[in-house]
């Protein structure tokens, strides 16, 4: 444990020094400020909160943000000490290479929790200062920090999963941005380019369904879509998905599965590597 | 039968790709033993050291460190009594030398208080608040060399401790490297600059092209490689004739130079020799014995082209 607490600590450290959380800080709470005001602006007849609808603006603005900038945390981290050299004296000390994923692990999630929380925490007090908002749908916005931070986690252990990967750190620099717009662009437009030639719908609900939960993004998507009030008026994903699938089981487990499955592939294949 | 040996690598063989860099090692190191591993560059030392480190395995043969396979993750506890410096180290840039060895002392769950104390020893007490980018060469290895002896650990691996050292730090670090041999610590180092680690050197290891070609105690060496001892007699010009008379026949190598008289004996006659020139009634001035260092015995075993090509790569550099 003691392993693991220092290690975290080094990369909270360095992400203090070269300015990481605040600058993923800045980037995250100014837009979501931004948002958020745009989105307590009167809005027609239809009365919903301007944090519910802040929800759906920022989920969007995260399923491209959030990945792209955990994997910019992750990509480096295990290539990075190989190519620099200090992985092999890292390894010369007594704790096991688990630990160092795990404390690299915990000091990553924690520079995007302070910046999660100072960035979308202070953005919706600032805003709820600032408007007559009102501070209804505060929940689903917790939610959605929190799913947000669960988000980040999947692609810290999916960029660790492009350092071992990678044989240098250039490869990993573009395998990560590979990945990136895989899950967060190609994917989604792969799905809906495969609906629009089903002609004879051998895609079936429960098969699409299922497609759309595998990829982490589209999961976040979902989760924060059906957890405001009144969704159906906000967005018209959820219905196509159908609420059965949502059941918080098969969501805890997706995302649970997307943590542990690369995290143990990362622990194996680290486990082979000769320095 | 309780085998002794820290560490044993039986018939170990390392293969990368097509390339073999070990062919079949073995060799025995005791607690307590301070063994120097001598060889040009690609020989094996470095690999050798990664795999009692753990860091690589054996392609075949077995290596043992008390008992345990030490690339297995439970053989990493042993790793809090052992000490090692690579030959290119390299730290966390942006770090200052402090946090460097505070953040290693943790790893170890050493006290960080002590950190101040090694710094000191190393010589970089007053470059301690510098990040390490700004530091040169000679003080990131200094700093490496402060982690090793983080703990006070009862094993040290030290690849190359002094390269890229000036002379005089040179020595501060062999001294330092010295007294840890002489408080009984088990030390494997790998070194250019054979005759300053010569005087520790329980164990000599000279290796070639992944193979061990001779290993011994420094004496056993000597022995095997049948170099001359060279005794040198100062005498003055009148007496010179007489002295070598009365020696003559002792040995055969005898040679003259100026006022000084050379005599070349094997360590088996060296005593007989001397025991020869201490009888003279006098004549003799002065007497130097000379034995063969440890950069002979290598030139000695090491076949001539490595030599030559070693020789080419310094004229190089």
């Amino acid at each position: 444990m003691n392993a693991i607490l220092t290690l975290a600590g080094k990369e909270l450290k360095d992400g203090l020094r070269n300015r990481w959380i605040i600058s993923i800080f800045l980037l995250l709470g100014s837009l979501a400020l931004l948002l958020l005001l745009v989105s307590s602006a009167p809005g027609g007849t239809v009365k919903v909160s301007s944090l519910n609808v802040g929800v759906v603006n920022l989920t969007s603005l995260t399923v491209y943000l959030l990945p792209l900038i955990a994997l910019m945390l992750s990509f480096d981290a295990l290539i990075g000490e190989f190519e620099r050299g200090t992985m092999l004296l890292l390894l010369t000390y007594p704790l096991a290479r688990w630990q160092i994923v795990m404390g690299k692990f915990v000091g990553h999630l924690l520079i995007l929790m302070i910046a999660l929380v100072l960035g979308y925490g202070g953005a919706a007090l600032i805003s709820l200062l600032i408007t007559d908002g009102g501070s209804e749908g505060w929940e689903n916005y917790l939610l959605m920090m929190t799913s947000s931070l669960m988000l980040g986690a999947v692609f810290l252990v999916v960029g660790y999963l492009v350092s071992i990967l990678a044989r240098e750190r250039s490869a990993a620099i573009g395998l990560a941005i590979g990945v990136w717009l895989f899950f967060v662009v190609l994917y989604d437009l792969a799905l809906l380019g495969a609906l629009l030639v089903d002609k004879e719908q051998l895609i079936s609900q429960e098969l699409f369904s299922f497609l759309m939960l595998i990829n982490p993004t589209d999961l976040y998507r979902v989760f924060n879509m059906s957890s405001i009030t009144g969704s159906g008026e906000i967005s018209h994903i959820v219905g196509a998905i159908g609420t059965e699938s949502l059941s918080p089981i098969v969501l805890i487990s997706t995302c649970l599965g997307w943590l542990l499955i690369p995290f143990m592939v990362v622990i194996g294949l680290f486990q082979r590597r000769e320095v | 039968m309780v085998d002794s040996s820290l560490i044993t690598v039986t018939n170990v063989v390392k293969r990368y790709r097509s390339e073999t860099v070990l062919k079949g090692i073995d060799l025995n190191i005791g607690a307590g033993e301070c063994v120097v591993l001598v060889g040009h560059n690609g020989a094996g030392k470095t690999t050798l050291m990664k795999l009692i480190l753990g860091l690589i395995k054996p392609t075949e043969g077995a290596i043992s460190v008390l008992g345990f396979d030490p690339s297995k993750d439970r053989a990493r506890l042993l790793r809090k009594g052992l000490g090692y410096l690579p030959e290119r180290v390299a730290f966390y840039e942006s770090m200052t030398g402090l946090e460097v060895l505070r953040f290693y002392a943790r790893l170890k769950s050493e006290p960080i208080a002590g950190c101040d104390e090694i710094l000191e020893s190393v010589g970089l007490f007053d470059a301690k608040e510098r990040p390490v980018q700004t530091y040169s060469k000679g003080m990131k290895q200094r700093l490496g060399l402060a982690q090793a002896l983080l703990g006070d650990p009862q094993f040290l691996l030290l690849d190359e401790p002094t390269s890229g050292l000036d002379p005089v730090v040179r020595r501060q670090v062999y001294d330092l490297i010295n007294r840890k041999c002489a408080e009984g610590k088990t030390a494997i180092i790998s070194s250019h600059s054979l005759n300053e680690v010569e005087s520790q050197a329980d164990h000599v290891v000279i290796m070639n092209e992944g193979e061990v070609i001779v290993s011994g105690s420094m004496e056993s060496l000597y022995e095997q490689s049948g170099l001359p001892t060279i005794i040198t007699l100062s005498v003055q010009e009148e007496n010179k004739d007489r002295v070598l008379e009365q020696i003559n026949g002792l040995t055969s190598s005898i040679s003259v130079k100026d006022s000084k008289i050379e005599i070349s004996c094997s360590q088996k006659d060296k005593m007989t020799v001397l025991q020869a020139v201490m009888s003279l009634d006098n004549g003799v001035d002065d007497i130097q014995i000379s034995a063969p260092k440890l950069d002979d015995i290598y030139l000695h075993f090491i076949p001539n082209k490595v030599v030559a090509s070693e020789r080419e790569e310094e004229t190089r550099a």
